[in-house]
């Protein structure tokens, strides 16, 4: 089969692997139809991540046909079409049993601290992702579902990671009737953030990146004001200004490790890989946020540690809530959403990018070319 | 006189936009208005219905002995192997999981620095292999053209800032490398 391999910081290349093999009873494989990059795949590009192995195929957000199934899967049928939660979890665990998915104990024997997640990294179980033709599915009766009939398979795939976690950082924020909420990254999660904070009842939603196309998106698919940090001289001070001097009630980090606005936090953490993540967004939230508020973290962080402003948040006694997404938690609720049409996920799709131009594409996404939001990978089995 | 700021008393200044505006203006605003009735509150759900039909799950076959944290107590049932140790980057990894636990600096910055010797592993392997590293077309750099590299740089974007290094990142290290072979070579013909 095709497959997207990695080859050492910002090197990728497609090249012939093995059809992946059924290795537990309840695997299935899946031919992947529809796939997509996501800016938390950028962290692995860029090398940020630890125990990124070359060889290792990208990709947690994908959607296709059940090619193959284990012997004790009972759900799911060759001939399928399903989307693929982008949490690897066994559904059985102390974690799972209490819905917390993304914290599965069954999956990833390299690390404790976090889940399995489709390729990304061994720090997160070392399985190979659907940036490919197949990909291996662990656990094909928790996670994955039958794409609904109705239902657009652009959808489906952001689904599997986008839409859920955008939505998730929205509630994390234990957003109340009238809140002023703070999206810090127009990017896919960020924009799903905005939208899902008006379903949450705010009563204004900002959103700040540099990016000025992506936030022409957020003023026009989210309903936000919006503000380009690069456009002042101290965003923090601004953001109270526009707040009456008060700070935001809730604040969503949808940013992560490779955040922009201070050059040293980016070039320590970005380019010499001395901290987990740059925190320029998490410490914007922390300042930005009022006394009391809660900040929701929902951008991707690596292992080692970042220089956060802790103090601030422990004075002004924020509530610091974070996760990665247990998606299928999400499911029931954003497909109604998206069945009333309050949700329509593909509007943020700018590139379908055929695999073997995947190369292309990640560059495209790293640098922000063409005006990029959302690069969708279509395989040649489509 | 002016209004005092709105923290310095108990009331925000500006009212919220109203209900009936806000439905009008957002599609689904207030759906999901009621904390309690949102899809993961509470966080933990005790009892949740997962699709798993096991106490515990069958163990994948282990194939080939797999590192493992030192903070689990056993081998989780179920992993990757999509790309099992080998080689010296394969050694510094076993070494850190065998020694470190995820709680320690020492486990995380052996593995960056593992990910480094893995990568210059591969290159030089590619080198003896009908389809060498291409650091053109691996890099997608093409898309600079396709994609309004130019153009799309314009107007107030920070990361120009730092943009610069990429290219010294990707190329530097052959370029090191080049240089020192060269240097290697005069250094063999100079002592004959």
């Amino acid at each position: 089969m095709r497959a997207m391999v990695y080859r050492g910081p910002y090197k990728i290349r497609v090249e012939e692997k093995d059809i992946p093999k059924i290795e537990h009873p309840n695997d299935a494989i899946i031919r992947v139809t529809t796939g997509a990059i996501c800016g938390s795949d950028l962290h692995l590009y860029h090398g940020m991540m630890p125990d990124t192995r070359v060889g290792t195929t990208f990709g947690h957000e994908f959607a296709g046909v059940v090619h193959q199934v284990g012997s004790s899967v009972q759900n799911l049928i060759p001939g399928d079409r399903v989307m693929v939660p982008f949490n690897v979890y066994c559904g059985s665990c102390w974690f799972c049993a209490r819905g917390l998915y993304s914290n599965c104990h069954n999956v990833n024997p390299n690390a404790t601290a976090v889940g399995g997640i489709y390729g990304y990294s061994h720090t997160c179980g070392g399985y190979d992702g659907g940036q490919a033709e197949f990909v291996r599915v662990p656990f094909a009766d928790v996670g994955p579902s039958r794409i609904p009939d109705w239902m657009d398979e652009e959808d489906a795939v952001l689904l599997t990671d986008a839409l859920p976690t955008g939505y998730f950082g929205a509630q994390l924020g234990d957003i109340v009737e009238g809140d002023t909420v703070v999206v810090f990254g127009a990017g896919p999660v960020g924009l799903f953030a905005a939208k899902s904070a008006w379903l949450m009842g705010a009563g204004r939603v900002i959103v700040v990146d540099h990016l000025d196309y992506r936030l022409e998106k957020a003023r026009s698919f989210a309903h936000a004001e919006t503000f380009n940090f690069a456009e002042y001289d101290d965003i923090v001070v601004h953001l109270k200004k526009q707040t009456d001097y008060l700070g935001a009630d809730v604040v969503i980090d949808a940013v992560g490790a490779e955040a922009d606005g201070n050059f040293l936090q980016h070039v320590t953490a970005t380019k010499f890989k001395l901290q987990g993540g740059s925190p320029v967004a998490l410490n914007w939230a922390i300042d930005s946020v009022r006394k009391g508020g809660t900040v929701s973290v929902v951008g991707a962080y690596g292992p080692i540690f970042s220089a956060v402003k802790f103090g601030d948040a422990l004075n002004k006694g924020l509530t610091l809530r974070m996760n990665q997404c247990p998606v299928k938690r999400q499911w029931p609720r954003l497909f109604e959403h998206i069945r009333n049409g309050y949700l329509k996920p593909n509007e943020l799709v700018t590139h379908r990018i055929p695999l073997e131009h995947i190369a292309e594409g990640y560059h495209m996404f790293s640098a922000k070319l063409d005006n990029i939001i959302k690069p969708l990978i279509i395989s040649a089995t489509a | 006189m002016t209004e005092p700021a709105t923290p310095y008393r108990a009331r925000k200044n500006t009212p919220p936009e109203s209900r009936d505006a806000l439905r009008a203006r957002i599609p689904g605003w207030g759906v999901d208005l009621d904390p309690k009735d949102r899809p993961s509150f509470p966080r933990e759900q005790p009892g949740i219905e997962t699709g798993a039909h096991w106490d515990f799950p069958d163990r994948q076959p282990e194939a080939q002995p797999r590192e493992r944290s030192i903070e689990h107590a056993m081998l989780p049932p179920v992993f990757g192997t999509s790309a099992p140790l080998k080689g010296a980057s394969g050694a510094i990894r076993r070494y850190a999981y065998r020694r470190y636990s995820e709680g320690r600096a020492a486990h995380w910055l052996l593995l960056i620095g593992a990910d480094r010797v893995d990568a210059w592993e591969s290159h030089l392997k590619s080198l003896a292999t009908l389809r060498p590293d291409n650091p053109v077309t691996e890099t997608g750099i093409g898309s600079e053209f396709s994609g309004n590299g130019f153009k799309s740089r314009a107007g107030k974007r920070v990361d120009v800032n730092h943009s610069w290094m990429d290219p010294a990142i990707v190329a530097g290290p052959w370029v090191l490398a080049g240089l020192g072979a060269v240097a290697v070579v005069r250094a063999l013909r100079g002592s004959r």
